[in-house]
């Protein structure tokens, strides 16, 4: 139902946009990822106080804020944590350019988990929620982190389970549309010898649900335009099932400094097929400083229904122009510096590290044109590009 | 791969009621057996797998952020771990 009003929203109105909604269906999936695999082995995490601020800037996104973890043991087996985070959104990008306007927002997000040590194994609980006026997002996890094999292997299992409700600007809560995500995870740490490490993460995600942007729209070919085509609203299928398999390799130089190297096969349910490589290097030097650099390659192919310009409206049953569904690829070259001291150089606490982070991201799509480009005939525009760069500033302490 | 993904979308069938029960398994030390094979690596030799510079997680939240970052750039999701992968966001 609220798909048909959303389908009547004029173009053009003062709209918001995508990046923040995938974020936003991204939590499930990335809290896993953080709270699940956290070690080499089933033992606590120390109690710890983490700080960083992110920025984001590119495309015409600026997203930026702060992060603040907290970690607090409570007796030898019992670990609590608790998360604030916080995105400041400034967007102008080629989708808000092309059928809305410019906005700024923001989104808080509170996240609680637990986790309890018994024997070799770590049980894992926890909650998040984020809220702003036009989406809902809460997520629950549970995943068991166990050692065996001599303790040289580590085996995690992780289930999380996320509901969302999605709103429209302008459009009652109650017509407000539902978002279920189920997210299975097992991921398999194996030292292989005194300098090297193995592992390897499988993801089963399954969405159901309101799957498409309501403020993205798709554009097909009409002769009483004057541009050459109109818009209309995105239509997705109900269901997103996806498979993604990562393995990684870690590896101690015979100096101090690591390699690592990453491998990720990706394959859903809607025919998007990607490819993740990515090689990282870190080194020491003078005692307390870490240099690292990291280069990563992105490849997918695009979703069955998805067109940069269909021939006609309703040309088909399911139609998408969401950019993150067509073909494309992208490089990110990383640079980063710490600064760490051990136990003992400063009072009560057993580790301290600054680190600064900075990220460059350049996408290239090749079927995902750029329509704020005038001068051009339907169809013929230029081809979209995206450059982005990234900065993380972080303050760890472990006590 | 097309076999990977009919096993786990089995797994998905078989829904909450299969992972609790490998949880439960597990913690009730239904592996724990296999803890007792002599390790190759002896835990007093793990001091180079034990440094930070290994570690990729060692930025904290930090590391969990780029998986924002590529989320929402990409359509891929999962399949990254803490130790056990990259970590990669908006």
């Amino acid at each position: 139902m609220a798909e048909k009003a959303v389908k009547g929203a004029a173009v053009g109105v003062t709209n918001r946009l995508m990046p923040i909604v995938v974020w936003k269906a991204s939590i499930a999936v990335v809290l896993l990822v953080s709270a699940s695999f956290n070690t080499y082995s089933a033992t606590l995490p120390p109690d710890t106080v983490d700080v960083m601020h992110h920025q984001y800037d590119g495309g015409g996104m600026k997203i930026s804020g702060p992060s603040v973890l907290v970690r607090k043991g409570v007796g030898s087996q019992v670990s609590l944590s608790a998360h604030y985070y916080v995105d400041t959104v400034s967007a102008a990008s080629v989708d808000v350019l092309a059928t809305a306007s410019a906005y700024e927002e923001e989104r808080t997000e509170l996240s609680g988990g637990v986790d309890y040590l018994v024997d070799k194994a770590i049980l894992s609980a926890g909650y998040t929620n984020s809220s702003e006026n036009d989406y809902e997002a809460n997520t629950a996890y549970l995943s068991v982190t166990q050692d065996f094999f001599g303790d040289l292997t580590t085996l995690s299992l992780a289930y999380a389970r996320g509901w969302d409700e999605i709103g429209q600007r302008g459009l009652a809560k109650n017509q407000w549309e539902d978002k279920e995500l189920n997210s299975y995870k097992i991921g398999l740490t194996q030292v292989v010898t005194k300098e090297a490490v193995l592992g390897l993460n499988i993801d089963v995600i399954s969405d159901e649900g309101k799957l498409e942007n309501p403020y993205r729209k798709n554009r097909y070919l009409d002769a009483a335009s004057a541009e050459g085509y109109s818009y209309q609203d995105e239509l997705y299928p109900d269901t997103r099932t996806s498979t993604a398999v990562g393995l990684r390799g870690a590896y101690y130089l015979p100096y101090r400094a690591s390699i690592a190297l990453d491998y990720r096969y990706f394959v859903d349910s809607w025919d998007i097929r990607a490819h993740t490589y990515m090689a990282s290097y870190s080194h020491a030097f003078r005692e307390h400083w870490i240099f690292e650099t990291r280069v990563r390659f992105y490849q997918q192919g695009q979703a069955e229904f998805y067109s940069d310009l269909f021939p006609f409206s309703d040309s088909q049953t399911h139609v998408a122009r969401d950019k993150e569904l067509s073909k494309f690829s992208g490089m990110t070259y990383g640079l980063g510096l710490s600064y760490q001291l051990q136990q003992g150089a400063v009072p009560l606490i057993d580790r301290l590290q600054f680190s600064l982070l900075v990220d460059y991201l350049n996408y290239d799509y090749d079927n995902f044109r750029d329509v704020t480009a005038s001068g051009y005939q339907a169809g013929n525009e230029p081809l979209y590009e995206l450059e982005a760069w990234v900065t993380r500033t972080s303050l760890i302490a472990e006590f | 791969m097309h076999n990977l993904v009919r096993i786990f979308q089995y797994i998905k069938v078989q829904g909450l009621l299969g992972i609790i029960l490998c949880l439960a398994m597990l913690s009730a030390g239904g592996l724990t057996g296999c803890a007792d094979l002599k390790p190759w690596v002896k835990p007093y030799e793990r001091d180079k797998l034990a440094d930070p510079i290994m570690n990729a997680s060692r930025h904290g939240y930090a590391s969990a952020y780029m998986d924002h970052v590529y989320q929402a750039r990409e359509s891929s999701r999962g399949g990254e771990g803490g130790k056990g992968g990259g970590c990669g966001c908006n």
